[in-house]
């Protein structure tokens, strides 16, 4: 049976996806924080710019306001069943972008490259930004990031090998790459952050299987053990750095560290990273034809 | 905590030291890549009084309008090194003795901070409401219709806004510092 998109309880179920999105940060994230700010020593810089931190998450819930000014690049990952039309989707989307907008959850953040010209709604060339996936399942999932300038800005590419590094093509020369980029990072992208690594692919498939560790929670494990060992590694030896809750020093630099891997060219090597800040807003949306949930 | 109202004598400002804690109160005004670029090239006079002893913010707003006046719904600070090229001139141009955004500055910066006797306040990235609720009027806006809401120069009055100073007059930088550590860290992990 084909599924039935009503357009208009589409849209506003979208607009309420993006307020969450843009005003509440996951359970998983805050969770993450609140240890973070524990393990930190009492009265240091790090301590209190952790308990800042999650003072304004509690305030941004609160007041349904968001939670960074930034409300970064919207990119939709969008899982559909059998037969649903991506023209009525994105239309629908475009709208609740733009009330969204209107509601103040979102900065009007789409700027035209070649004018300076702000659209004023969030809308416009690769704006939102979409993935799709089709499914056996009678819902449409949507899964929302909202990713902040400052992050986006410290996200790196490199390829192996890479003999400034003495990294080879393999886990350890990922590992060196991704010491280095967190490291030139400091505290610009809004640490402590999260670590979304994607190796191998080419320059895009590469970034968005590294934008796609983003949506997966910080206490879950890895399926591939190899990639497993890899992300404790990098946990373990990036909070070592010392660069700390935006780069005042301390104990907590990362909140997690997320790895994927796609098949790559024999001839390309690449090792590609999503950083995402503190304020790590994703939420998805489960919208079926009698119910709506979101997580 | 240093309670700090604007506008803020030269003297007062060399007291302050790297890792000190201030409350910002008094009026500024928000200016982040289109602004620099503009005070650079063009230098306008209509920013000259309004930025004279006082701070700039590297702020793009989430703002909303009702009954035709202006609210500052959520409003951290961006990314300050993207004006390096033009925040030392400025500093000086202008006579600003604050600098505030996030991330901290680089050479240039810390030099014109040093010369002119101003220095850089840290704002914590992504608590974009909280400092929201610090700004407590909205006086007036340049550029709005140019630049669009994230770039305009917003002229807000702030009271309570929690800082920290991070590069001071006296050639100290906390980046600098944190940076010089880190490098240490990180060439031993990877083996260089």
């Amino acid at each position: 049976m084909s599924f039935k998109l009503d357009v208009d309880r589409f849209r506003d179920a979208v607009v309420e996806l993006i307020r969450k999105a843009s005003t509440q940060l996951p359970a998983d994230v805050m969770k993450a924080m609140e240890t973070a700010r524990d393990n930190e020593e009492k009265g240091s810089p790090a301590n209190s710019v952790l308990d800042y931190m999650l003072k304004n998450a509690d305030a941004a819930k609160v007041n349904s306001t968001p939670i960074c000014q930034d409300t970064g690049t919207n990119i939709y990952f969008i899982t559909i069943p059998e037969g649903v039309s991506l023209r009525k989707i994105e239309s629908a989307v475009a709208d609740a972008t733009r009330i969204a907008t209107g509601n103040a959850y979102l900065r009007p953040n789409a700027v035209d490259s070649v004018t300076g010209k702000n659209s004023g709604d969030n809308t416009g060339v690769m704006a939102p930004y979409y993935h799709y996936e089709e499914w056996d399942k009678p819902t449409i999932k949507v899964e929302l990031m909202l990713k902040g300038g400052g992050c986006e800005n410290v996200s790196d590419q490199y390829k192996l090998p890479d003999s400034r590094l003495k990294a080879d093509r393999n886990l350890d020369g990922v590992y060196k790459c991704i010491i280095d980029a967190i490291n030139k990072a400091q505290g610009l992208g809004c640490a402590p952050g999260v670590a979304g690594i994607g190796i191998g692919g080419d320059r895009t498939s590469g970034m968005v299987t590294a934008k796609k560790q983003l949506f997966r929670k910080l206490n879950d494990t890895n399926s591939d053990p190899e990639l497993e060992k890899l992300e404790n590694r990098l946990y373990t030896d990036l909070n070592k750095l010392g660069i700390g809750p935006m780069g005042f020093g301390g104990l907590t630099t990362v909140l997690g560290v997320k790895v994927g891997a796609a098949h790559r060219l024999p001839a390309s090597f690449f090792v590609s990273l999503a950083y995402s800040c503190w304020a790590d807003r994703r939420c998805t949306m489960f919208y079926s034809e009698s119910e709506v949930s979101y997580d | 905590m240093i309670k700090i109202n604007l506008p803020v004598s030269e003297a007062d400002i060399r007291k302050l030291k790297m890792g000190d804690e201030v409350s910002l109160n008094g009026i500024m005004l928000t200016g982040r890549d289109a602004a620099h670029s503009w005070m650079f090239k063009d230098k306008p006079d209509e920013v000259r009084e309004l930025l004279k002893d006082t701070v700039i913010y590297h702020c793009g707003p989430v703002v909303k309008k009702t009954n035709d006046e202006w609210h500052f719904v959520a409003a951290g600070p961006t990314t300050s090194i993207r004006e390096e090229p033009y925040e030392g001139q400025v500093i000086k141009e202008y006579g600003i003795r604050g600098v505030m955004g996030k991330g901290g500055m680089g050479e240039k910066t810390l030099k014109a901070l040093n010369e002119n006797g101003s220095v850089y306040f840290h704002a914590v990235g992504g608590a974009a409401t909280l400092q929201g609720q610090a700004v407590k009027k909205v006086h007036g806006v340049i550029k709005l219709e140019e630049f669009g809401v994230p770039e305009a120069l917003w002229i807000i009055e702030v009271e309570d806004f929690q800082a920290v100073v991070t590069m001071d007059s006296h050639g100290n930088s906390l980046h600098k510092e944190i940076k010089a550590a880190s490098d240490k860290v990180a060439n031993e992990l990877i083996g260089i």
